[in-house]
């Protein structure tokens, strides 16, 4: 075990701050067997990236755009097997003190090749990431959700997807293209995305952004019910009997 | 470029406390002290609404043209009395109020009305206890800003410049210093140049040529950082070079485009800066990509407050920050009086 190189992919939206880890990376061979798995300048590229060349250890910078490093841990942790995740800043007293209250592992920039080497060093030994850790940390609703399909993970855009559908024990995410499984609870869902999306039903979240109108339902001529159309499907979604103080809400603009 | 910064604080510090008599905010403040002045005065006379008003009216038609024609005389002959000694100054502009007291006096006894009964005493002290008045109160307020003026640069100290600048920048030159020492060099001094002026006092008013050399060096260093994602756009009109500044009041708002508009998103986006001269104002306008995300934005405000009290310091009422964002666009536009270096 102790022979294996140790495999490191880098995260980091700049180009310099990646390079600078590449010479420290070099340096530390010589004390520490590792190789490179690879560099990537956000997020999804690094999701991509550990997929398709497992790393043992992940060094990744908290503040990228698009995704913050908090949020592409924690679609990380929907890996088979997880890299251990080292996180990069270079100044952020809040999240720091956080960072050491749940022992997990961070490096200043600019980094020092000692404390890159006794980080690495020790990586093989520590436990992993717990989701709700990371959830606390990162309390801001995510931009992405991750959904597994085929032994891969997937990112799925917050902005692209119209609606959200409890069925069974899995949550169908419906985006213009396709549908998505994923394996959360709706409520959990509802609560992070609530300035994003609204519950028309016990079982379906629909995204405000997309709600185009409410029709009339007099199919079965026995009870009339409101349906809501989103832009980009044509698929309807019935707005239930307790939930339709949301289409009072619409007409009055106030969604 | 030293000896640009040199006159300019000469220039800055060898004044009195008379305020500026050309700046609008001045001249309004005399109006509004001189007006509430005259209608306490003649409600002091009057036993009804009625017999105020009339009062006031008379007094008035003295008051009004004494204190048009001062703010012109003082207007003229402002940048001299303020490089007098104070006492002298405020001894030279009584008199001239006396004086052009008692000639809008003696012109309008020639005129059809008989404005001042019972002679024109009464007017001389009323004319003297408003003069010392609004003396008095430019010399309190200039007392209580000057603390202001040490304070807001400390504070502008520390909401200027975030530190995750400084450390991702060093981490950068770090960078370079084995593949490209010559950029790592460059980049070190760009730095130091930038703290330089951090750090210096920053009271006095500095050519814009300066500011904008700051603000080149400033972006030299985000380059570094952020490669082809940083794009700039800078479009400065003619004329402008020598115009008077505040020192750091462009760069903080540079370093907010970065922050705000290009560090979130991993395309391409670019500032724009425009510098022209419209009317004597100077104009300046920063764009940079905007998307309402939620991140941070008390560093923002910080800035701009700051900025916004520097301008008022100096400028009074005449310099203006406005800011707005839409359509995934924000933009702050500043505009102050066109003022240079006199030579």
């Amino acid at each position: 075990m102790s022979a294996q190189k140790l495999r490191i992919a880098i995260a980091d939206d700049e180009a310099p701050a990646r390079s600078r880890l590449r010479d420290l990376l070099e340096d530390i061979a010589g004390m520490l067997p590792l190789e490179l798995a690879g560099e990537a300048a956000t997020g999804r590229e690094l999701l991509e990236l550990v997929q398709a060349e497992p790393a043992d250890v992940v060094l990744l910078d908290i503040r990228m755009p698009e995704m913050d490093g908090l949020e592409v841990a924690r679609h990380l942790q929907q890996l088979e097997d997880p890299p251990h995740v080292i996180f990069t800043t270079a100044y952020d007293d809040y999240a720091l003190k956080a960072f050491e209250l749940h022992a997990i592992d961070y490096l200043v920039k600019p980094i020092r090749l000692r404390r890159l080497h006794d980080a690495l060093a020790r990586s093989r030994s520590l436990t992993r990431l717990s989701l709700d850790v990371l959830h606390s940390l990162a309390p801001e609703p995510r931009t992405h959700l991750a959904v597994q399909e085929r032994g891969k993970v997937v990112l799925i855009p917050v902005a692209d997807i119209r609606f959200l559908r409890a069925e069974l024990k899995y949550v169908t995410i419906r985006t213009a293209e396709r549908e998505f499984l994923m394996e959360e609870s709706l409520s959990r869902l509802e609560q992070e995305l609530a300035e994003s999306f609204v519950r028309i039903h016990r079982s379906c979240l629909v995204a405000r952004a997309y709600i185009e109108a409410f029709e009339k339902d007099t199919g079965d001529g026995a009870e009339s019910r409101w349906m809501v159309c989103l832009r980009g499907i044509g698929e309807k979604l019935p707005v239930s009997r307790r939930q339709q103080h949301v289409v009072k809400e619409f007409g009055r603009n106030a969604i | 470029m030293r000896a640009e910064s040199m006159a300019s604080i000469d220039q800055n510090t060898q004044l009195n406390f008379l305020p500026d008599f050309r700046n609008l905010g001045v001249i309004l403040r005399i109006l509004v002290i001189v007006t509430l002045m005259t209608s306490v005065a003649a409600a002091l006379k009057a036993y009804t609404l009625r017999d105020w008003l009339d009062a006031l009216t008379v007094m008035t038609v003295l008051v009004a043209p004494v204190t048009i024609l001062s703010l012109l005389a003082l207007g003229i002959a402002g940048p001299a009395l303020r490089r007098l000694d104070a006492r002298a100054a405020v001894a030279l502009v009584i008199a001239a109020e006396l004086g052009i007291c008692t000639l809008v006096i003696q012109l309008a006894y020639r005129g059809p009305f008989d404005v001042a009964p019972g002679g024109s005493a009464r007017y001389w002290l009323f004319t003297t206890v408003a003069t010392a008045f609004v003396l008095a109160y430019f010399n309190l307020r200039n007392r209580a800003l000057s603390p202001a003026v040490t304070e807001a640069r400390l504070q502008a100290l520390q909401a200027r410049i975030r530190p995750h600048f400084l450390f991702n920048s060093l981490n950068a030159v770090l960078s370079l210093m084995r593949a490209e020492p010559r950029r790592a060099e460059t980049a070190l001094e760009d730095l130091a140049d930038l703290f330089r002026v951090l750090m210096a006092d920053n009271r006095k008013l500095i050519p814009l040529s300066r500011e904008l050399e700051i603000c080149r060096q400033y972006l030299a260093l985000e380059e570094l950082r952020l490669g082809p994602r940083l794009k700039t756009d800078w479009r400065i009109g003619p004329g402008v070079d020598d115009a008077l500044v505040p020192p750091l009041f462009l760069q903080p708002l540079l370093e907010n485009a970065v922050y705000h508009g290009i560090e979130p998103s991993a395309e391409p986006g670019v500032v724009t800066l425009e510098v022209e001269l419209r009317n004597d104002k100077l104009v300046i306008v920063l764009r940079n990509p905007y998307r309402g995300e939620r991140r941070n934005q008390s560093g923002n405000r910080m800035a701009l407050a700051n900025i916004r009290e520097r301008l008022l310091l100096h400028f009074d009422a005449e310099a203006e920050l406005s800011t707005r964002g839409e359509n995934g666009v924000f933009q702050a536009t500043i505009s102050l009086p066109y003022t240079r270096e006199e030579r």
